[in-house]
């Protein structure tokens, strides 16, 4: 008999970064095993698997969840974002410019999981304080930079991101 | 984006007035891995999915010490999908980081001695199936004598954790004796006593550790693993494996955080790479967070008693600090870290006799290493502690006292450390003027206050951890017609920005930008070596070895140029990716074309770098863990409240001045010291490690408390307060463009300075770390009872040190020998002994 991860007896169709995309997968697989090990979309990471480090963060429908604790089988027919949907056109989304030019990135481990929250932050409240934006990191762990350079970031593509909408209208 | 100057840090130094002449190297800029970081392509070990691919998980010990009487693996070799159990006996070699801590095996053979220690491991077509059949592994314990903590392990010399040490349950016992202390104490109008405890905690990288191995198609072996030293893996690999180390590829993934905690060779990384040779498939494991609580290798917990001499002003007579050090289960870097322990109290304010005794003992639990600050800053807190005592006692300010004993630049220490530029001076004036120190320290109201605090820590251990004469770091630079040039370098990055500071120095030196080049980093098979990302010696000496490469590189090209452009040689200059006439920019060519004309005039163009640190006037047993080409300086004042009903303590601001030298680049020099000031509040009031028993119903082990992150308390970014960061940056002739280190040292003031304001705040001393709210109840419950309103350790146990090695300081005409022992210039060393730490 096939061992129980093998038997990939479980379908679902999403869409995953704006694609629809099937994937079939053991029942029992969370949405962070079929992005990693079943789609190879490897740029969600992990830290502890149980919903305690917040590394593994990726937007459901546009809200920010611990894919390691959904179930894939409940996402079907839902939008799930992943840092590889962030950029547009080609280029960096202004938060990814901002983390990398201002040093929000030190092992770049935690890093996607705050990139796709803080856009989550900025697409519900597009001028959040800086205790909004300490608020919806808090259950982001990051052991290498303090924090600061990451509220910097978040702030400095707020206001692109702002200048963005003011020079289309 | 317009990242010209960065408001929120200021530099102050001499570097300033040449800001114009460098266009790479002090500007703050994004750094050349940071795409990749950002779009979540760097390619972690566990991000590695290869065909075939077989999984690998590790049974390990319930038991926290115990004989192995019998493994039956048959059950599980008969499950499904498990394609290979290994023992203890199929890697039977010992190893370890230290040559004279050979003390680990990759799977135990017949003892283990922590809840954690590996036994068994399975390696199956999938994770869930290995996981599975480590259920049907049949081990037979036969329970031995816990020994739980130091005190026991003095107590407790049968059963013996490991059978080699100095005696029963010590692993090793040091004494060093830098002129007569007791004249010291003699000479001396106060003498101060005290007692403090720092309690264990761990790096908590989030990346857990993962490795994948391989058989190559020609039958070697690659590795890939998230290592910070895979030199030193590839030496451990090739000893246990018993293959030539010309065969085994290690490659070191970027890490996911590392901190010290991937500093040694780990059972896991051998059980793959013995796995993917017998089954000629790729094999991978990637540890549960659980189990990174097991590798562990962090902080000691250190009971420590120091006793200090000072004059009425201040001035330190003479000093004595005893350690008691809880080494867990292995030796790891545990005798460089006894060393350590007793290394750089000399290297801040100028101690004229010091006399350290140090003693690591076994105990049943994860084995403790280097956490950054690596063995320092235990020692560091008790003294930064006690000087505001001493501060308070002779009632002086406590930033007026450190500013009368500071160090001076140049200074051989007591214990023959060559200082280099010191800087603390100007980091204590700055800290001070800009918290407003004086306007705060003893006059805020009640519940709040101000500490302050300093540090010094090494940029890079001058010696190599196993005995060599070759280089510490080596650098091959490959020049392209493209204009392009490839670095090679051995060197790791683990988040700090090690290949940043790489292609900043050679971009600098070529007058190219940095993303004009190529990086081949942490790969022993194309780099040449560099020892690690550990004692925060990358910048300086890979740094240096890529000054030195790209130098050449560039004399070969000025060469070529100045002959064919007729202009001197001496009048090029390289910038903006043209190497031109200084005198006449207009003429010149492209770096493109300057490289075309050299490869032209004389073949292909590859250069070389590579560094050694000077030698160290620290001759004696036990020198050669503290020397370093020269020290970074750290000052701090923390501001705290603190709730008088709860307990709890709120940090709203840090300021923080740290002596760098140069900040290479920026505006990753202020993450590194904001990341510091982070993992130290994190020390300071809530991080540690701690075990507790089963209740005796069950096994009464000695197990972690709290193997999880979400109990393991870590700040949030919640925690996180306002940090001002002030870089001092006078140049040291050792570093590349004058660079000092910046990983670790802003770490080590903080845990003092909060204590230290904790008290101005309140009025109690809390003596130990974390400090928690529980603890600064008690003190003021005893404080309100009339009592010593303190919180702390009480004794320090009677230990039989041995006699201490008697080194004669500078000023006392001393050579760096110990007067008692054969001077190592003459004396012949056997090859047991050739060893930095014997």
């Amino acid at each position: 008999m096939l061992p129980i991860e093998s038997q990939k007896t479980s379908q679902i169709r999403f869409m995953l970064n704006g694609e629809e995309t099937d994937v079939s997968f053991a029942p029992y697989k969370t949405l962070l095993e079929i992005l990693r090990e079943d789609l190879g979309h490897t740029g969600t990471k992990h830290g502890c698997e149980l919903g305690e480090c917040g590394a593994c963060a990726v937007l459901l429908d546009g809200k920010p969840v611990l894919s390691c604790l959904v179930l894939a089988l409940e996402c079907g027919g839902k939008q799930v974002l992943t840092v590889e949907g962030l950029g547009e056109d080609g280029g960096l989304h202004p938060l990814q410019d901002a983390f990398a030019d201002l040093g929000a990135a030190q092992c770049g481990y935690c890093t996607p999981a705050i990139l796709v929250t803080a856009k989550a932050l900025l697409d519900q409240n597009p001028h959040p304080t800086r205790d909004q934006i300490r608020e919806a990191i808090s259950g982001n762990l990051c052991r290498c930079t303090g924090y600061l350079q990451i509220f910097e970031a978040v702030e400095a593509a707020m206001l692109k991101i702002a200048g963005q909408k003011t020079s289309a209208t | 984006m317009p990242n010209e100057r960065d408001p929120r840090v200021t530099r102050v130094g001499s570097l300033k007035a040449n800001e114009n002449d460098l266009r790479v190297i002090g500007v703050p800029r994004r750094r050349v891995d940071a795409r990749a970081k950002v779009t979540g392509q760097t390619r972690f070990a566990d991000d590695i999915f290869l065909p075939r691919m077989a999984f690998c998980k590790l049974l390990r010990s319930p038991h926290p010490h115990a004989r192995i009487r019998r493994i039956d693996t048959s059950r599980a070799v008969a499950h499904p999908g498990v394609y290979l159990v290994l023992t203890g006996k199929d890697v039977p070699i010992q190893y370890g980081i230290l040559p004279v801590s050979q003390d680990e095996q990759a799977l135990c053979v017949d003892h283990v001695r922590h809840v954690g220690d590996p036994v068994a491991a399975v390696i199956a077509r999938e994770e869930l199936t290995a996981f599975e059949a480590l259920d049907l592994i049949d081990v037979d314990y036969e329970i031995l004598t816990t020994i739980s903590n130091p005190e026991e392990a003095l107590a407790t010399s049968a059963p013996r954790i490991h059978e080699y040490g100095e005696e029963g349950n010590i692993h090793k016992l040091v004494a060093l004796e830098f002129g007569n202390v007791e004249e010291g104490f003699a000479e001396a109008d106060e003498i101060f006593e005290d007692t403090f405890f720092f309690q264990g905690n761990t790096h908590l990288p989030i990346e857990q550790h993962a490795s994948v191995a391989i058989k190559d198609p020609d039958g070697k072996l690659t590795i890939w693993s998230s290592t910070q030293t895979p030199h030193y893996l590839h030496r451990a690999l090739a000893k246990v494996l018993e293959m030539p180390a010309a065969h085994i590829r290690v490659i070191a993934t970027p890490n996911g955080g590392g901190f010290g905690g991937k500093s040694d060779p780990f059972n896991h990384e051998i059980v793959v790479a013995k796995a993917a040779l017998m089954l000629d498939r790729p094999v991978k494991i990637c540890l549960t967070r659980e189990e990174v609580f097991y590798c562990h290798r962090g902080r000691h917990p250190i009971l420590m008693k120091f006793k200090t001499g000072v004059k009425k002003d201040g001035a330190i007579t003479g000093m004595h600090l005893q350690t008691l050090i809880d080494g867990g289960a292995y030796g790891s870097y545990g005798v460089a870290s006894t060393f350590y322990a007793g290394a750089l109290q000399t290297t801040t304010y100028h101690v004229p006799r010091y006399r350290y005794q140090g003693c690591r003992t076994f105990t049943n639990k994860p084995p403790c290493g280097p956490k950054r600050g690596h063995g320092t800053p235990q020692p560091r807190f008790g003294q930064e502690v006690q000087l505001d005592k001493i501060a308070e006692r002779l009632k002086i300010d406590p930033a007026n006292l450190r500013l009368h004993i500071v160090e001076s630049p140049n200074a051989v220490t007591a214990n023959f450390f060559r200082l280099g530029t010191v800087n603390l001076s100007e980091c204590i004036r700055r800290v001070v003027e800009v918290s407003g120190w004086k306007d705060k320290f003893r006059k805020l109201p009640e519940g709040r206050g101000v500490g302050l605090a300093c540090s010094a820590y090494l940029t890079g251990a001058g010696l190599p951890i196993y005995w060599n004469k070759m280089p510490h770091s080596g650098v091959q630079l490959k020049f392209d017609r493209c204009g392009g040039v490839s670095i090679f370098c051995g060197a790791t990055e683990i988040g700090q920005g090690s290949d940043d500071v790489l292609a900043g120095i050679v971009a600098q030196v070529l007058g190219i930008d940095p993303f004009d080049i190529r990086l081949f980093t942490g790969d022993t098979d194309l780099g040449p070596v560099d020892l690690g990302s550990y004692s925060s010696r990358v910048t300086l000496m890979a740094g240096n070895a890529a000054l030195q490469a790209a130098e050449r590189g560039k004399a070969i090209i000025a060469e070529g140029v100045a002959e064919k452009l007729e202009v001197p040689k001496e009048r090029l200059s390289f910038a903006d990716k043209r190497v031109f006439d200084s005198v006449a920019p207009e003429k010149g060519v492209s770096f493109e074309e300057a490289v075309c004309i050299a490869e032209a005039r004389f073949g292909t163009i590859g250069t070389v770098g590579s560094y050694t640190p000077p030698k160290s006037p620290a001759l004696y047993k036990g020198g050669g863990v503290g020397p370093s080409p020269t020290y970074s300086y750290s000052a701090a004042v923390v501001e705290v409240e603190v709730n008088p009903v709860t307990g709890w303590v709120t940090v709203p601001r840090i300021w923080i001045a740290h002596d760098i030298g140069c900040a290479l680049n920026p505006t990753l020099a202020r993450g590194q010291v904001e990341g510091s000031v982070y993992m130290g509040l994190g020390e300071a009031l809530m991080e540690e490690q701690e075990f507790r028993r089963l209740p005796k119903k069950l096994s009464h082990a000695l197990v972690h408390k709290f193997p999880s992150i979400l109990e393991y308390k870590s700040p949030t970014s919640l925690d996180m307060p306002e940090v001002i960061t002030e870089l001092i940056e006078e140049p040291d002739p050792q570093g590349p463009f004058g660079a000092k280190e910046v990983g670790q040292g802003p770490l080590l003031p903080i845990m003092p300075a909060v204590a230290n304001a904790v008290y101005d705040a309140v009025g109690v001393r809390i003596d130990e770390i974390p400090i928690t709210p529980e603890k600064i109840m008690k003190a003021l419950a005893e404080k309100k009872a009339g009592r010593e309103p303190r919180f702390g350790p009480s004794h320090f146990p009677r230990i039989n040190w041995p006699e201490a090695l008697r080194v004669p300081p500078p000023w006392e005409g001393g050579d760096g020998n110990a007067v008692n022992d054969v001077p190592r210039r003459t004396r012949r060393v056997s090859k047991k002994e050739k060893v930095l730490t014997s």
